[in-house]
């Protein structure tokens, strides 16, 4: 009989932990974040791709929208112009990165520091922003054609898609260049060193097993200067360019209304090439994890230049940084320049725009900060979470967290924008007393799913980095699992959860895709949008521009301090070894 | 076409390097015959990598001469060099398939697309490694990846073949296989070849000679045993195997030689050389005797390694701490830690170090 009843007990036991598990911390986090994403990623992006089959009139299933997209001229042609303009961007920035990144990978060249300061700085200002500057700088009646108009030349570097094309391959090729440059780094010494001691040199060298090695890293950046590109709104806006996709978008959902079915369509097309690119580029590169890097390797060996060569390297590094650099340079004179108009140079200097600006722009300021900061705090969190929980447990579909964040990558801004208007237009928020897709939650919701795929890769890198032994030796000291995370793993995750958390914040306090769909007032308008309104009038874009120059310098200054961080962190640490 | 090589000897004179400030390798010289397993052994740090290296051209330029047959090849670039060299790593491409990473370096000499088929299979077939021709190097295990960069390297049929620590990477049991496939191979071929090491057991058991280095100084060169046997200084006495070291005087007594040690005692050897110096004995030539009464020094056990073959005891004699192996046998008892014994040493098995300048017998 008592043998009976002890096997009865467990047996219950059993039974009533399937019907009630206990539910751990990280099952709970993850079943939280999965709610979260699925609210505000998959769910509006659903209805986007959803609404884009319905018929408005019928409410069924059709393909009658599509039919009628194609079949107009404007939009065939701004189907054609999205893809060439994203196409010519990725060859236009492959040409300003490749040379800075082989240069600086392959020879002992004393401008490396400044390539590799100066060469993302392009990354921290809105393409949009510069976009009205290099139209002074480039444009018809710009600095460059009016001293060549003397000449008698006039080269349309900001006619129509030209414009865009310029703009964009100046803001996204550090995505080439760190990409390719981090590849080219990950190459070990030995790799070349065979090459060389089986009769390999020079240009075949490079050729023959170089170049192979990190041509995934170069694909990857190139994706990505694609499907940014593809997907960008605002600086097509601000030049006056609509006749690309995203534009055409914005100006059906902003002037005929949310129930147009021609935003959806196009929405639909861009979620589907991003997708498509993202897909591409993985096919092309599965299987090609060419880190090289063995214990005790470092890189490419470097050659010393003559000086000759420093010469032409120093001429050919500083040509490319003048023009990456020139957003900047003209915004800068946008902003402390009194009129600057069939000039080239403005009239005056002053520094009156900058105090309209502060006069004007607190607002947009703050609301920022708080944004792009509550954003970025939220994405880490969400990151280093999801982080641990695919890497570090075995609940079962921890890979769709990931999938699922990073699946943000592929929608643009436009189209979280569109959705979040169509899904949450209707639900009101307590208390607050209006829908909440014109609460300024909602931007701030938007910014932290469309930044969480870049703090979800530091996260992702930094936990790689972070050897489960550590983790295995506490535990056997007697740490549980919360424990464990908060005193080991997460402090020695603190160089990637703030190198997240620093691109997260810069990236989102200037985005505006998204947050152009969302803002329903001035007041709850981000900075990004108020130099977009500054920017609409001719006198306002010396306002604008200080405003730029302000972001640019919070953006930089965050940069710069993480960086110091990150490095204090790295140094620390090997340090200790 | 044929693997075998036209070897050629290596003859390194006056070779210095230094990275910047730091010198690495001093006054080296070194003859290698033509055909010769030649290993350079030491811990690490010794310089004996950054040897290797200056020998294929990798590195600061050294001053002095490295000659390869008659050719000097210092300061030619590595791709002119025709010498080969199997890479720690084996520094195999991840993008080339196994048949591309053996072919390499017979497209770069411009060698005729039939002629280099042929000739990567004859490699690969050499290493038996022919049915995984089209693999990519990802999809091979570590010994197979290094018979792919070995095939890789003799297939340009260099002037020598240079190992750089070519075992490490593999796990015990097959370090001990490969070594002796390394060694069939390079007989095959007859290939000068240089190994580098800091395990003594691979220099042992794979190099007709070896050079062991210390602080970039070539320390002593000769052949395993000989250096075994007689070392020419504390380093390589300790380096190579384990060793007794007894610092003490050599003068001549009653019929023969004798030590007397700084710590007093007095033991009878055989010597000719006499003065100021170190005797160094290695474990197994010294024998632990029960019986502490007729033996010239005299200690406790305190502590024992049974090592199957042998037992290992460590015997306190006047506060310094010997070695002693016993071969181990059945009737052969185990002796207890703390136990006193006494230690007879073989006459004939010290080699004495001296000090300072040799006095020879008259």
């Amino acid at each position: 009989m008592t043998h009976q009843s002890a096997g009865a007990a467990p047996a219950r036991r059993r039974l009533t932990d399937v019907l009630f598990p206990k539910l751990s911390g990280t099952v709970l986090a993850a079943i939280f974040i999965a709610t979260l994403l699925f609210g505000f990623l998959i769910l509006p992006v659903a209805k986007v791709i959803y609404v884009a089959f319905v018929d408005p009139q019928t409410g069924g299933l059709t393909l009658q929208n599509f039919g009628d997209f194609f079949s107009s001229s404007l939009f065939r042609e701004s189907f054609y112009n999205s893809f060439y303009v994203s196409a010519m961007s990725v060859v236009l920035a492959s040409v300003f990165a490749l040379p800075l990144a082989y240069i600086t990978s392959r020879f002992e060249f004393s401008g490396s520091m400044l390539i590799q300061s100066l060469g993302f700085i392009p990354l921290i200002m809105p393409p949009f922003v510069g976009a009205i500057a290099m139209q002074l700088l480039f444009g018809r009646n710009g600095t460059f054609n009016l001293l060549l108009g003397n000449l008698g030349i006039n080269i349309p570097f900001m006619e129509g898609l030209n414009g865009v094309i310029l703009v964009q391959s100046v803001h996204y090729f550090p995505f080439i260049l760190i990409n390719l440059s981090a590849s080219l780094r990950n190459i070990d010494r030995s790799m070349e060193e065979s090459a060389q001691n089986l009769g390999a040199h020079g240009l075949r060298l490079f050729r023959r097993v170089v170049f192979p090695l990190a041509a995934p890293g170069y694909l990857a950046g190139a994706s990505l200067v694609f499907i940014k590109v593809f997907d960008d709104l605002g600086t097509p806006l601000l030049l006056n360019v609509n006749n690309m996709l995203a534009p055409q978008a914005y100006l059906r959902i902003s002037s005929i209304g949310i129930s147009d079915p021609m935003g959806y369509v196009i929405s639909f097309i861009l979620v589907a090439f991003s997708v498509f690119s993202l897909w591409a580029s993985f096919l092309l590169m599965r299987g090609k994890d060419y880190a090289t890097t063995q214990k005790g390797g470092g890189g490419l060996s470097r050659r010393k230049l003559s000086t000759k060569e420093n010469i032409f390297a120093y001429g050919v590094v500083i040509l490319i940084l003048l023009m990456v650099l020139s957003p900047h340079i003209a915004l800068a004179l946008l902003a402390f320049g009194t009129i600057w108009s069939y000039s080239p140079l403005p009239d005056g200097y002053t520094l009156e725009n900058f105090s309209t600006m502060f006069a004007q722009s607190g607002v947009y300021i703050k609301n920022t900060l708080v944004y792009a900061g509550l954003a970025a705090l939220i994405d880490v969190v969400l990151a280093t979470a999801i982080a641990y929980i695919v890497l570090r447990t075995k609940i079962i579909g921890r890979q769709w967290l990931d999938y699922m964040a990073t699946a943000a990558l592929a929608v643009p801004g436009v189209v979280l924008g569109i959705g979040y208007l169509r899904t949450f237009n209707d639900f009101d928020v307590p208390l607050v007393g209006k829908p909440l897709a014109s609460w300024w939650v909602i931007i701030m919701v938007a910014l932290t799913i469309r930044r969480l795929p870049y703090a979800l890769r530091a996260c992702t890198a930094a936990l790689q980095q972070v050897s489960i032994s550590l983790e295995e030796a506490a535990e056997s000291l007697g740490a549980d699992r919360s424990s464990t995370i908060r005193k080991i793993v997460v402090p020695l995750m603190s160089g990637g959860i703030l190198a997240g958390f620093v691109t997260s914040f810069a990236t989102a306090a200037v985005e505006l895709s998204a947050t152009i769909m969302l803002v329903s007032t001035d007041q709850d308008a981000p900075l990004a949008y108020g130099i977009y309104l500054f920017m609409q009038s001719p006198s306002g874009r010396g306002a604008g521009a200080a405003l730029g120059i302000f972001a640019v310098i919070i953006v930089a200054a965050g940069t710069l301090l993480a960086q110091y961080i990150i490095d204090r962190d790295r140094k620390h640490r090997t340090g200790e070894r | 076409m044929t693997l075998v090589q036209k070897s050629a000897g290596i003859s390194i004179q006056d070779l210095h390097l230094s990275f910047g400030s730091t010198k690495v390798l001093t006054g080296v010289n070194l003859e290698i015959k033509a055909g010769e397993f030649f290993a350079f052994l030491g811990p690490s740090g010794s310089g004996k990598s950054t040897l290797l290296r200056a020998i294929a051209g990798f590195g600061p330029r050294p001053k002095g001469k490295i000659l390869v047959g008659d050719r000097d090849l210092a300061g030619l670039p590595p791709w002119e060099r025709n010498v080969g060299m199997v890479f720690q790593s084996y520094a195999l491409w991840p993008h080339m398939s196994v048949r591309k990473n053996v072919a390499f370096g017979l497209v770069e000499k411009k060698v005729p697309s039939n002629q280099i088929n042929e000739k990567v299979e004859a490699a690969l077939s050499l290493v038996g490694l022919l049915d995984y021709a089209e693999r990519m190097p990802s999809q091979l295990s570590g010994g197979q990846q290094q018979r792919v960069a070995l095939a890789r390297t003799i297939v340009v049929e260099p002037d020598v073949l240079l190992l750089d620590e070519p075992l490490s990477n593999l796990d015990a049991s097959l370090r001990v296989q490969m070594r002796r496939e390394l060694l069939a191979l390079q007989r095959k071929l007859g290939l000068t070849t240089i190994f580098v090491t800091h395990d003594q057991e691979e220099a042992n058991t794979t190099a007709d000679r070896m050079a062991v280095l210390d602080q970039g100084v070539v320390q002593q060169i000769g052949s395993p045993q000989m250096l075994y046997d007689h070392p020419e200084n504390l380093f390589v006495a300790r380096f190579l195997g384990t060793a007794n070291i007894l610092e003490g005087e050599i003068t001549k007594a009653d019929g023969g030689a004798q030590i007397e040690l700084v710590t007093g005692e007095k033991i009878a050897i055989e010597s000719s050389v006499f003065g100021d110096g170190n005797l160094v004995l290695r474990p197994q030539n010294i024998a632990v005797r029960q019986d502490p009464s007729a033996s010239a020094l005299t200690g406790k056990i305190v502590h024992r390694e049974f090592l199957g073959a042998q037992v290992r005891y460590l015997v306190d004699v006047a506060n310094t701490q010997m070695v002693v192996d016993q071969s181990h046998a059945l009737d052969q008892p185990v002796l207890e830690v703390g136990a006193e014994v006494g230690l007879d040493i073989n006459k004939k098995s010290g080699v004495f170090l001296p000090k300072k300048e040799v006095q020879h017998a008259a």
